[in-house]
């Protein structure tokens, strides 16, 4: 099923349902549960067939340890690479979107923190992030980086939490750059140092 | 460095301080005893003589300190200052207003020369000459919009228009009210505004946009903004939060006066001619309370707004913890008596 999320900030990404597309291409990433939106999606497409023989399917397992690598193999697309973490993966897909034709359709499902970074490598290869169809599925932890020291701490599950670069303990904000793929950390105790109230879960 | 302009800083021993010329001529921004948001726009068209409105660019008693301020925090993080390929036109159209301006306002300290697109700077409070081929960036020691922005009080943000929204994608941003550049760089008009409260369903932002798509060239426009600031700090970023952070806390009453201020950011919306592109200068002033009290008028009226300003309004500034103390300030400086319209002294 797709995340429903509550209502937040006007800067806070919204996602879709992935809906096959005719395309010269169809370049596929996923991670986790996104696995299950991509299935859901070739299992809709009216020619899945001649849709599967020109695609080219990327998955990563999720950060919470779901990994249906073999369901997307077996699909039978022309190309399909399981990578151990997004940023292994990053070399190859920038690669096949330097060499995108007109035409090649861009699917990504799963996780914020990779849906929004491949529509970063999209828009860093001159390509529209609105081009980019997104569907979000599985765990909502988040994508952080600190203002502070501009690290980005991945897989972020509480509120507050600590910087995974300079340490100072963070809150999460709403407010979302697409261009970074982040969300906002700040800093809880900037103005009582110390007194940092005990995290808690907000994101699975 | 002569009379006219102060030697101060905004960091460390913090000696900014304005005169009794800076304090009467001050931009206080409130026209009644209260405060709400609201589409305040107006046309920024030549104001009183002597007042913060009279030319396009105001030149004031901080401007150098101010520049040098602004330098060393480029030194200290050059993600204050970016511009996104695309918006280098929009860096030569403010150039060319910026310098236009200044020249015929202050001829007495800048001067533009041109002979067709071979031109000729001079900036003498902060004695810099400069020739330069217009529209050729390797003749500046900087982008276009750097060059001028670090000669010019105020951070500014150059917004490309296309697909019936504004784009924030280049921006000089130094002396701000608690926002980041480099996180909102790229985003549109309701995404940089995602985080202010309340305005959002006021259909404040709606209205403010579909304004802006339209606004012409040669017509700019004007409105205030303003928060509290503790220590004449320009530099208020998220970046250095953790740094200025701790200051809220210790202010006394014995400190207050002279530690809290009111930080106006006087801002102005000009369309650009080359690039279609908008540009939003924000002047921020500031001002003690101990300065500000001294105009009864004024003393008064902020007095009613920092009473009666909604939570919402005050978190999101950053002041709540520090209302109750101002209030016991402030209030021995009302007497009850009614306020003129307007923001002029009585
Ligand atoms: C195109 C130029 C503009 C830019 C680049 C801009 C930028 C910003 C930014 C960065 C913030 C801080 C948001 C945060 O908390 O992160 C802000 C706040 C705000 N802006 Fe704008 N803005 C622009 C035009 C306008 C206009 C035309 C209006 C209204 C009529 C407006 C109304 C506001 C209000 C009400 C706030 C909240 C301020 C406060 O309470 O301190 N802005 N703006």
């Amino acid at each position: 099923m797709t995340t429903s999320f509550p209502p937040a900030m006007r800067s806070r990404p919204v996602y879709g349902v992935l809906t096959a597309r005719p395309g010269t291409g169809h370049l596929i990433v996923a991670d986790g549960e996104g696995a299950d939106a991509v299935t859901d999606m070739i299992a809709a497409a009216t020619d899945a067939a001649a849709m599967l023989a020109r695609s080219h399917i990327i998955y990563v397992p999720g950060p919470t340890g779901t990994d249906r690598a073999e369901t997307l193999r077996a699909l039978g697309a022309a190309q399909f690479h399981r990578s151990p973490s997004f940023a292994a993966c990053l070399p190859r897909l920038q690669k096949v979107l330097a060499d995108a034709q007109m035409g090649m359709q861009i699917y990504v499902a799963g996780t914020e923190g990779v849906i929004g970074q491949v529509q970063q490598q999209a828009m860093l290869a001159g390509l529209p992030w609105q081009a980019v169809q997104t569907e979000h599925r599985g765990s909502t932890v988040r994508r952080v980086q600190c203002v502070h020291c501009k690290g980005i701490t991945e897989a972020v599950r509480t509120d507050p939490f600590p910087c995974s670069h300079c340490g100072l303990n963070l809150f999460v904000r709403d407010h979302y750059s697409r261009r970074i793929a982040a969300f906002q950390g700040v800093n809880i105790d900037a103005e009582d140092p110390g007194q940092v109230p005990p995290p808690v879960e907000r994101f699975a | 460095m002569g009379l006219e302009f102060n030697d101060e800083t905004f960091r460390g021993d913090y000696t900014f301080r304005n005169s009794a010329k800076a304090i009467a001529r001050f931009p206080f921004p409130f026209a009644e005893d209260s405060y709400m948001y609201s589409v305040n726009m107006e046309p920024h068209l030549p104001g009183r003589p002597g007042s913060v409105f009279e030319h396009m660019f105001d030149v004031d008693e901080h401007y150098v300190a101010e520049m040098r301020d602004r330098a060393q925090v480029l030194a200290e993080d050059p993600l204050r200052c970016q511009s996104l390929p695309h918006m280098t036109l929009a860096g030569w159209d403010l150039l060319e207003l910026i310098m236009e301006s200044k020249a015929r306002d202050y001829p007495q300290w800048f001067s533009l020369t041109k002979d067709g697109n071979r031109w000729h700077w001079i900036n003498r409070p902060l004695q810099i000459e400069q020739s330069f081929t217009f529209l050729d960036e390797t003749t500046l020691p900087y982008g276009p919009m750097e060059y001028i922005t670090r000669q010019t009080q105020g951070d500014f943000t150059l917004q490309d228009q296309r697909d019936d929204n504004l784009w924030i994608e280049a921006g000089m941003v130094t002396t701000q009210a608690d926002w980041s550049l480099d996180f909102d760089i790229g985003m549109s008009f309701h995404e940089w505004h995602a985080p202010v409260p309340l305005a959002h369903e006021m259909r404040v932002f709606d209205r403010a946009l579909k304004f802006l798509l339209n606004l012409q060239l040669g017509a700019p426009v004007r409105r205030f903004n303003w928060t509290m600031t503790v220590d004449p700090l320009l530099d208020t970023s998220p970046e250095n939060y953790p740094k200025w952070g701790p200051s809220k806390t210790t202010m006394t009453p014995e400190t207050i006066g002279h530690r809290q201020h009111l930080r106006v950011e006087l801002q102005t919306l000009h369309r650009l001619p080359r690039s279609n592109a908008i540009v939003f200068p924000i002047r921020c002033y500031l001002i003690k309370f101990e300065e500000l009290v001294t105009v009864p008028k004024w003393a008064r009226r902020l007095h009613r707004v920092v009473r009666d300003i909604p939570d919402e309004l005050a978190t999101y500034k950053g002041f709540i913890r520090n209302k109750p103390l101002m209030l016991d300030y402030l209030s021995k400086y009302d007497d009850g008596a009614p306020t003129s319209p307007g923001i002029w002294p009585e």
